[in-house]
């Protein structure tokens, strides 16, 4: 909400600055997102009337001018304005004048002739960004007068940034009570006069949808000069106020609407046939609005009509066909209450919106209905002329204003601060608000123009705001003490994270939405039913929620690569989306958090000790390792459309499936313009916070017995496996079991491998006898010959 | 006995002029070895007169043992140089680079969450976490935010679709992390409403939210952390207290001032917009708006299942995303989600 700071004044004038007023507004709730002066500092430039025009007779595009500056004796000015012409009033800078740009007006030759003033375009006062020439003011503007003063430019431009519950501050006449209330400043609301009818002609109305619209005043007026100009005075109000002067009827409507907060509407009641109707749309009903859009009402739609046809969306926007134009001369105007309810989200709903939905969905001042058209009346038989016919006022029963009762204990319990019932009385009187005080109880009775007042708390928000809330008191809270669960099998998120940090990675932060490629690319995901699209998405690129967190950390790589940075490290902690007709809280949508990593580049950063290994699957695997730790992972290999089929691993936590591990597809690697293959991974959230608690195991005071074995295998043998097969008949008194080398190559056989293992044995009772050793280091060997054809190596 | 004294410093004339071990023990023999002049001395003492014998012997020993002496502490001197040699040798350039991996770092808001986290959790409040694909119920109604409330337009909100191209129905991204609210509410109810007292509720919920609005200043993505506490005498001073407590902790300062006034959101009333000023700094004097806040609306307590006339709490809303901003002084919100090493380092 725009306004004009000396137009609020002529209603309430309190002894504040503007700053102060702002500031007192904004600590009210009425936030002063922008106060401007409507125009920037200068002085002495006066209405001036150019009495003669010469050419300059040393230069083409000069003229010397004989400005009549109200001083008695005409001034010589030097002009180069192109529209500089006798008879004009323009404004004048008299010399000593200081004009924006920091510029100051001398007594000066130009061009030999000595000019002592200068003529002003709009641009040179900082009145408007650009000018083509002098700016021109009206015929009857008076000689001499300081512009500033005859343009009303010592004002203000105040801009609310209303809350929504505040409907009743979407007007000059609001605004006024506010300050009047905040200030104690006497208010001087506007009085309007009922205008007398002078012909009896009117049109009768009908409310066909009462709970929608309980209220409808109509008024004709004929004869009016539709082309008659808007005061000066009005169009400066209302372009201060943010709204463009259109024509005098227009802007009347527009100027009551200001003034009063309540939106009215204008018809041609040439175009009326029969009696006006409020009532809600038919079927497949159209109109064609003054946006020159048209609309296919739905049926919760509240129409104005006549007796054939729609005219307008009532309290939204009229149509175009019944709407004035310059040629109109017969009006039926229109004042109605149209319940919030029947209008809030309707004007949305069709993608656009107006002054006049904006007031209605939160709430008109149904006590002020008959005032606005009296009031748009006066000023139409003022300005256009014409006659009134009588008001035709069509009423049904309008919206409840049961008192609430407000218990000063209440108050005081909610906002901590003890306030007694004399205070609040005096807080309730200073907002006028009519109540009956039972005790400690206000019987409060809201007025017609709130509608944020149904309930106590309501009251003790008034309360709060006239009292300041500055001056309620922060005290430390107090609360019950209880310690907090702390998990020792849980790890804190945070830990998690800064687990993967010290290893090197990075977190980033990255959208949701991503692109629908990088679904297809990363997820397989290319069909309709498996992508969870946006309805309005941001841009085309984002517009699917992501099911893995891949192309976000990929997309990333790219961009660091872009600028240099060659060993890349990042991971992310974030939901990914899938649906899933089971999932839990929300039916539809499983919505499990991950983190997922990526490794490029170097294994170490470059240096002068490191020999420039690149990161593979193994490092990050390490990583991952150590993640969990101490917990024991199992890796399967695994087919997954984002990794290399030879190179990917499904991750097993205690048997559960909880994500997987992979160098990037051949196929992405080329299409992201990548030199080699980032190593991905994504884990699900919850199973890396899962920890254990340490459990003692007796520790040996016996001697260890160490011995290697090296064993000769098929290439394509899982370690895994092996180590599985081993496990099942390992001797009791092997306490570890360690491959310490994989060797492939001369001296092996072609398709084998050599594993070589370290085996630990002890026992926590005795010393180990030389032949128990040599039978479980027997028992290891034809276990590993006759399950999996190793052959031991010399 | 003057010879004695000659083979002495002989001795250690001879020792002090070599460097070598080798060289050394070949000297040694000269004088110690089995012909050596010392040895043969001794040998001499048999053919001595018995009386002459023990001053002679006496001064020989005198004699031998001085050689000795010379003799071990030039080994020291040759082992001691030996040594440092080969410590020169191996000395190193202790001013090049250690071998360690190269350290990440977290996100800063990641950094400003956890932070905010544990201040809250000094004063025994929890973390809740919720959906980000929300139902409508949850992120608007529960919140007294009814349909067609004019409220919800303040949100422009992401909606999903469905397989078939239609709106899915009841379902959005949440625009605030507030349904967490409403979702422990109600969890809470059902755990503990039986009882006579049902215990405080404190909380903390920070998450990813969702509008529809991008620019300089606005991420489509964005972080926020709801404060939850809801109790028997929770006022909106208390709210005041723990909010002002909370801005100077974070900020590691009491040279700010904090400011509420006035504001409306459908799910609290009282409800303020809180403003932030710093007394110093490159912001100085500006009034920074920081968080939205306010007593919960009894229709949200009700809708969970609280009796409003038995609990009252409040409720509060911060922007991480700025408060991260203020705190290192970052100017562009989008840094945050562009994943450029080269600022998240800075991080670290």
């Amino acid at each position: 909400m725009k306004f004009s700071e000396s137009w609020l004044r002529t209603l309430v004038d309190p002894k504040l600055t503007s700053e102060e007023l702002s500031h007192l507004l904004t600590m009210a709730g009425l936030e002063v997102e922008e106060l401007d002066p409507v125009a920037p500092a200068f002085d002495s430039v006066v209405v001036g009337h150019v009495l003669e025009v010469v050419k300059h007779p040393d230069a083409d595009r000069l003229n010397v001018c004989k400005v009549d500056t109200g001083s008695g004796t005409p001034s010589t000015i030097v002009c180069g304005a192109p529209n500089v012409a006798v008879g004009l009033k323009v404004p004048c800078a008299l010399p000593g004048a200081n004009l924006p740009g920091d510029f100051t007006i001398k007594i000066a030759k130009v061009r030999g002739i000595e000019s002592s003033g200068m003529l002003c375009s709009a641009k040179e006062l900082g009145l408007a960004e650009d000018a083509s020439g002098l700016l021109i003011l009206p015929a009857d503007a008076p000689v001499g007068q300081s512009i500033r003063q005859y343009l009303d430019l010592d004002d203000n431009q105040f801009e609310l940034k209303l809350t929504p519950n505040r409907a009743d501050c979407l007007s000059l006449l609001g605004i006024a009570r506010e300050v009047g209330a905040i200030t104690g400043a006497a208010t001087c609301l506007p009085v309007v006069p009922e205008v007398p009818a002078t012909i009896a002609d009117m049109r009768a109305v009908v409310l066909d949808a009462p709970e929608a619209c309980p209220l409808y005043c109509g008024r004709v007026v004929k004869a009016v000069n539709a082309k008659a100009p808007t005061p000066e005075w009005m169009k400066r109000r209302l372009e201060r106020s943010g709204i463009r002067a259109i024509s005098a009827l227009v802007d009347i409507t527009n100027y009551v609407m200001l003034e009063l907060g309540q939106p009215l509407h204008a018809f041609d009641n040439t175009k009326l046939e029969g009696v006006v109707h409020a009532r809600l749309a038919k079927p497949e009903e159209k109109l064609l609005l003054l946006n020159e859009q048209t609309i296919a009402v739905d049926a919760d739609i509240l129409m104005i009509s006549d007796d054939v046809k729609p005219l307008a969306m009532a309290g939204i926007m009229g149509g175009e066909d019944s709407g004035i134009t310059l040629e109109t001369s017969e009006l039926f105007l229109e004042s109605a209450f149209f319940a919030p309810k029947a209008i809030a989200g309707r004007a949305r709903r069709y993608g656009f919106g107006s002054d006049a939905s904006h007031r209605f969905e939160r709430g008109v001042d149904f006590g002020g209905t008959r005032r606005a058209i009296e009031r748009a009346t006066q000023l139409i038989l003022e300005i256009c002329g014409g006659q009134a016919g009588p008001v035709v006022e069509a009423k049904a029963a309008l919206p409840a204003r049961p008192p609430v009762r407000l218990r000063t204990a209440r108050a005081e319990k909610v906002l901590g601060l003890p306030l007694g019932a004399e205070r609040i009385a005096g807080l309730f009187r200073g907002l006028a608000l009519s109540f009956e005080q039972q005790g400690d109880d206000f019987l409060v009775t809201p007025p017609s123009w709130r509608f944020d007042m149904e309930i106590e708390e309501d009251l003790i928000e008034e309360i709060a705001r006239l009292y300041g809330y500055d001056n309620i008191p922060s005290p430390a809270p107090r609360g019950r003490l209880k310690m907090q669960l702390q998990r020792e099998a849980q790890r804190p998120a945070f830990r998690v994270r800064q687990m993967l940090a010290d290893r090197g990675y990075q977190e980033v932060v990255n959208f949701a939405f991503v692109e629908e490629g990088w679904e297809a690319d990363f997820a397989a995901k290319t069909e309709e039913v498996d992508l969870i699209r946006l309805a309005n998405p941001i841009a085309s690129q984002m517009a699917v929620m992501r099911s893995t967190l891949f192309g976000g950390l990929i997309a990333n790589l790219v961009t660091n690569l872009k600028r240099k940075q060659n060993r890349v490290r990042l991971f992310e902690v974030g939901r990914t989306f899938h649906r899933d007709a089971a999932a839990t809280p929300v039916a539809g949508y499983r919505q499990p958090w991950k983190l997922a990593g990526l490794a490029f580049g170097g294994a170490l950063p470059e240096g002068w000790a490191n020999d420039g290994r690149k990161v593979d699957f193994y490092d990050v695997k390490g990583d991952i390792e150590a993640l969990l730790a101490p917990s024991e992972l199992r890796f399967e290999k695994l087919a997954h459309p984002a990794l290399h089929p030879g190179r990917a691993a499904r991750v097993l936590l205690d048997g559960r499936d909880i994500g997987n591990i992979g160098e990037l597809h051949p196929e992405w690697v080329q299409k992201y313009d990548l030199t080699v293959a980032p190593v991905l991974f994504e884990l699900e959230f919850d199973a890396l916070k899962a920890s254990v608690v340490p459990a003692y195991a007796e520790v040996s005071k016996f001697p260890v017995v160490v011995r290697d074995m090296a064993v000769v295998v098929d290439r394509n043998l899982a370690l895994q496996s092996l180590f599985d097969g081993l496990k099942q008949q390992l001797p009791a008194l092997v306490t570890d079991l360690q491959l310490f080398d994989v060797y492939a190559g001369k001296g092996v056989p072609e398709n084998k491998k050599s594993l070589a293992f370290r085996i630990v044995m002890q026992d926590t009772q005795r010393t180990l006898l030389d032949s128990e050793v040599d039978a479980a280091m027997q028992q290891l060997v034809s276990c590993l010959e006759q399950t999996f054809s190793a052959q031991l190596r010399a | 006995m003057d010879n004695l004294d000659q083979i002495v410093s002989e001795a250690r004339a001879a020792f002090a002029a070599i460097s070598d071990p080798d060289a050394l023990e070949q000297a040694k023999a000269r004088f110690l070895g089995k012909s050596g002049q010392i040895t043969e001395l001794l040998k001499g003492l048999g053919k001595l007169p018995p009386e002459e014998k023990k001053t002679a012997g006496a001064a020989i020993n005198v004699a031998k043992t001085a050689v000795e002496n010379a003799l071990n502490k030039r080994r020291e001197a040759i082992r001691k140089a030996a040594l440092e040699a080969r410590l020169a040798e191996e000395a190193l350039d202790v001013t090049l680079p250690g071998r360690a991996e190269a350290g990440g770092g977290l996100h800063p808001v990641t950094r400003t969450l956890e932070r905010i986290e544990s201040l809250f959790a000094s004063i025994g409040f929890e973390v809740a976490d919720g959906p980000e694909i929300e139902e409508d119920f949850h992120n608007f109604t529960a919140l007294n935010t009814p349909e067609d409330h004019p409220a919800r337009s303040m949100h422009d909100t992401f909606y999903l679709q469905n397989p078939d191209g239609s709106l899915a129905d009841k379902v959005l991204l949440r625009t605030h992390t507030s349904p967490i609210q409403a979702r422990y509410m109600q969890a809470h109810v059902a755990k503990y409403g039986r009882l006579e007292k049902m215990p405080e509720i404190r909380i903390i919920a920070p998450g990813r939210v969702y509008r529809v609005d991008s620019d300089a200043t606005h991420s489509p993505m964005f972080h926020q952390v709801e404060g939850l506490w809801v109790g028997e005498n929770v006022s909106f001073a208390d709210l005041k207290g723990v909010i002002a407590d909370f801005l100077k902790s974070f900020f590691e300062t009491d040279d700010l001032t904090v400011r509420f006034r006035p504001s409306f959101f459908p799910f609290t009333e009282p409800s303020a917009e809180i403003d932030v000023a710093f007394m110093s700094g490159a912001l100085k004097g500006r009034w920074l708006e920081i968080a939205g806040c306010g007593m919960v609306h009894p229709n949200v307590l009700q809708i969970a299942g609280i009796d409003p006339e038995k609990y009252t709490g409040f409720a509060f809303g911060f922007g991480p995303d700025r408060l991260t901003m203020l705190r290192y002084g970052v100017n562009d919100l989008r840094l945050f989600f562009e994943g450029d090493l080269r600022f998240l380092r800075q991080f670290a």
